[in-house]
């Protein structure tokens, strides 16, 4: 656990002393600020624009950074070799792995408690409240990007940090379509299109199960047990990825 | 039980075009505890494959390696084996100390110890305190190679591989590199390391490997590549009679007379033992014996183009 522990913390310690982070957190805090601005500025539906637009930015911010900062860190241990100091130790290359993975979403849980912190803050400043249901939005962006940075990591596993980040965010977005998804696949008539969009259906994950963002926007309620649904698919799906990442891993001969 | 021991190791790499690269033919090798091993090969000789895969880095396409008679599929014996990589990258955000420490913990070392061991390593290799706290971006070529040895140590390995430790170093650092592994040495650890410098070798080592595109060419004591492939002695004497030069002429090489000086070449010791009894027994005057030794130079490039000129 130590070992594991030990490239948790400098994964973190690395992202933290980068300049990407950086820029990335500071482009999404003027976002934030921005869209609020914007929303104060509209007559009528005001507060829902400000908590769409919030959780909206937090969610793709989240997302970029969980794909570049995740997919970077892999692939420059590799790059840069600093993965040879480390396998030449006696670290099963499960541990580095699983360290890695933990280090990444580490830095992560920072990065959304600073963006929620300052997107609260003000809905606390506007509203002298913060709703149930917000909370539990940021929760469900949370195992959202547990989700994709554990995508990213399988692919930088195997393939090049550009063809990572287009596959990751490509089922970034096919997850968010998946309902549209099988929509079409049943409307069409071609049984080949009908198959493919049937098999992308059910390999892709389906990430609107994190998304609640039009309910908490239109103050309705979450249909029972969706908490606690949506958590089991999450970390049902991270746990299948990481085995494969796992496997993959394991098997690779570093040149 | 051997420090090292490889059976059969071979690695083939697939690039594109379904072209193969046998990059490490069929290797057999036996590395004794405490010795201190020069692997010698020229640029993309293998050498380099041969780490990786002892390591666990690579995987082999066949044969099998132990490291202190266990198998090195068992990441348990990394407890005891060190390794530099081959122009190694450092995390170049962190501390010397912070560097260190991350390594320390990959091993559960105590927490009490691994201080202390820090400091040690620090002072074994060369750095000041005031390095400790230096982010290792700002570090010479130099200082990085001593911090790397510094974390291929933190273990206090029992066998230690250096892949190129010389490369990219001045004079004065290649000798402080070599007083660390002369330290090492007299602490009794195994050590393995690559060039392709020779004269950073012979100095050091008690044994090498000749390994040209990916096959071990030749293996021994230095003395022994040197004097068994090829040995001679040039003899100069003068004041002998022509009956007695005659004798010496029956089992020398070669012999060459200048007014009264007379040159004689051997090859082998016992000649030249028996060519100056006879210079004493019959008075005559040595002027000069000088031993033509093969380097381990001509050796490797011997081994290296008559390669050149089989395949
Ligand atoms: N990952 C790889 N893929 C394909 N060929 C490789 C790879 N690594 C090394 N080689 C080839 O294997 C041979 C041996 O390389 P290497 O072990 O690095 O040599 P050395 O360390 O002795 O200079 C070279 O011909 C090199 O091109
Ligand atoms: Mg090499």
């Amino acid at each position: 656990m130590l070992k594991v522990r030990a490239i948790l913390i400098n994964t973190f310690r690395e992202a933290v002393r980068d300049k990407i982070l950086y820029n990335l957190l500071i482009f999404a805090l003027l976002i934030i600020g921005g869209s609020i601005l914007m929303g104060t500025l509209t007559i009528g539906e005001q507060q829902k624009i400000i908590q769409d637009m919030g959780l909206a930015s937090i969610s793709i911010f989240g997302t970029l950074i969980a794909v570049f900062v995740g997919i970077g860190l892999v692939y420059k241990e590799i790059d840069k070799k600093t993965i040879y100091n480390i396998l030449s130790k006696p670290v099963h290359r499960y541990q580095f792995l699983i360290g890695k993975y933990l280090g990444l979403i580490f830095t992560l849980f920072v990065n959304l408690m600073i963006m929620v912190g300052v997107f609260f803050s003000i809905i606390f400043f506007i509203n002298g409240t913060i709703k149930i249901a917000l909370i539990q939005a940021v929760f469900l962006i949370f195992l959202e990007l547990m989700l994709v940075t554990a995508i990213a990591l399988l692919f930088s596993t195997f393939s090049t940090p550009t063809l990572s980040a287009i596959f990751t965010l490509a089922i970034y977005v096919i997850g968010h379509l998946s309902h549209d998804l099988k929509l079409f696949g049943a409307k069409n008539q071609q049984i080949w299109i009908k198959n493919f969009t049937k098999i992308l259906y059910y390999i892709m994950p389906n990430l609107e199960y994190f998304n609640i963002k039009s309910l908490v926007t239109h103050n309705l309620p979450l249909p029972e047990n969706f908490l606690l649904l949506s958590s089991l698919y999450g970390i049902t799906y991270i746990g299948i990825i990481l085995f494969l990442a796992i496997c993959i891993f394991e098997k690779r001969n570093f040149k | 039980m051997m420090a090292i021991k490889t059976i059969g190791l071979k690695k083939i790499f697939k690039s594109g075009f379904g072209k193969k690269i046998e990059a490490l033919k069929n290797l057999n090798l036996e590395i004794k505890k405490g010795e201190t091993f020069g692997y010698l090969g020229p640029n993309g000789a293998g050498k380099t494959t041969t780490l990786k895969l002892l390591i666990g880095l690579l995987y082999p396409t066949s044969g099998n390696a132990f490291i202190l008679g266990e198998n090195i599929q068992n990441v348990n014996i990394k407890n005891f084996v060190g390794f530099l990589p081959e122009q190694p990258y450092f995390y170049s955000y962190l501390t010397a100390w912070e560097f260190l420490d991350f390594y320390t913990q990959l091993f559960n070392i105590p927490q009490k110890i691994r201080k202390k061991r820090i400091n040690e390593l620090l002072h074994l290799v060369g750095l000041k305190e005031k390095h400790a706290d230096l982010q290792l971006r700002k570090f010479s070529k130099g200082m990085l190679q001593r911090i790397g040895i510094a974390q291929a140590l933190i273990n206090d390995p029992e066998v230690i591989f250096l892949d190129e430790p010389f490369s990219g170093l001045d004079p004065i650092g290649r000798k402080e590199i070599r007083d660390i592994i002369f330290k090492l040495k007299d602490s009794g650890k195994t050590i393995f390391f690559c060039s392709h410098i020779l004269s950073d070798v012979e100095l050091i080592c008690d044994r090498v490997g000749i390994l040209v595109h990916g096959e071990l060419k030749a293996i021994g004591k230095i003395e022994d590549l040197v004097e068994t492939k090829l040995k001679s002695a040039e003899l100069a004497f003068s004041g002998l009679e022509e009956e007695e030069k005659e004798k010496i002429r029956h089992f020398c090489n070669r012999m060459i007379e200048h007014s009264d000086k007379t040159l004689a070449v051997f090859n082998n010791r016992e000649s030249v033992n028996e060519a100056i009894k006879i210079i004493m027994e019959n008075k005559g005057a040595l002027l000069s014996l000088t031993p033509i030794r093969e380097t381990l130079e001509d050796i490797f490039l011997k081994e290296v183009t008559h390669d050149g000129q089989t395949t």
